[in-house]
């Protein structure tokens, strides 16, 4: 898909990372229309989240339609500087998209 | 011991994990896993008890319903298994549910759609029992979920 589906950054500060990453995604809930065509734009949404830190699972989510376009997310994780972080998500056609980045 | 929690709560199966594990996971395999009937129903069971030591950050007024930011944070409390964000207002109240492994500090920031003015709950389920937290947030615009 996009060249980044993840944008990460990963910050260690005494022991505790924090992620924040931007996942580009178009969320469409299923509810809305086109304006031209007046037919509904079909759903297409992330489904899961799952977070990894130096390849073991820390995190994983459920993610519903409610989520705005283009997900913002904030999670923190015990860890030290130099922890590689990985966070993939999978889209309810299958699509997914992962993006990787050493503490800092 | 959370750990062990963590994986039974976590996937349908040992082999799951472990295909997810070695970074094998299949997006078919992913999608079987999503709980459809628990995402799309139109209403969130069980909350809970109201708690202090669960803390929600959202703006009181959200001027544009389609980016309403949300934090919760449940550092204070122990054997955290997972953090649920409820729009109450919404046609698909539950927003995403995240479930806490070894190491994760229970702490989530994200950003939601409302379709209109109402409460958000921060769920947290522990091992002894479910935490919850609330706010309003009015929504001027509604942001189309």
């Amino acid at each position: 898909m996009a060249k980044s589906a993840v944008k990460l950054r990963a910050k260690a500060k005494k022991g505790i990372i924090d992620i924040k990453c931007l996942m580009t995604h178009p969320m469409e809930t299923g509810f809305r229309k086109d304006k031209k065509t007046g037919e509904k734009i079909p759903e297409h949404f992330i489904q899961t989240v799952v977070a990894e830190k130096n390849g073991v699972v820390f995190m994983n989510a459920d993610v519903n339609t409610t989520i705005s376009k283009n997900p913002y997310l904030r999670i923190k994780v015990a860890g030290e500087k130099g922890d590689k972080i990985t966070v993939t998500w999978t889209d309810n056609k299958g699509v997914t998209g992962t993006g990787s980045k050493a503490a800092k | 011991m959370r750990r062990r929690l963590f994986l039974k709560g976590t996937l349908a199966g040992s082999a799951i994990t472990a295909a997810l594990g070695a970074g094998l996971l299949l997006p078919r395999a992913a999608l079987a896993a999503w709980p459809k009937a628990v995402m799309e129903a139109s209403s969130f069971g069980d909350t809970g008890t109201a708690s202090g030591s669960v803390k929600i950050k959202a703006p009181e007024i959200a001027e544009n319903g389609a980016v309403v930011p949300i934090t919760i944070d449940a550092t204070g409390v122990d054997g955290v298994e997972s953090i649920s964000i409820v729009a109450a207002a919404n046609s698909r109240p539950l927003a995403a549910t995240y479930r806490m492994g070894e190491g994760a500090i229970p702490f989530v920031s994200t950003r939601l759609k409302m379709s209109k003015t109402g409460d958000v709950y921060g769920v947290v389920k522990t091992v002894s029992g479910t935490l919850n937290t609330k706010t309003q947030v009015k929504v001027t615009v509604g942001g189309c979920a």
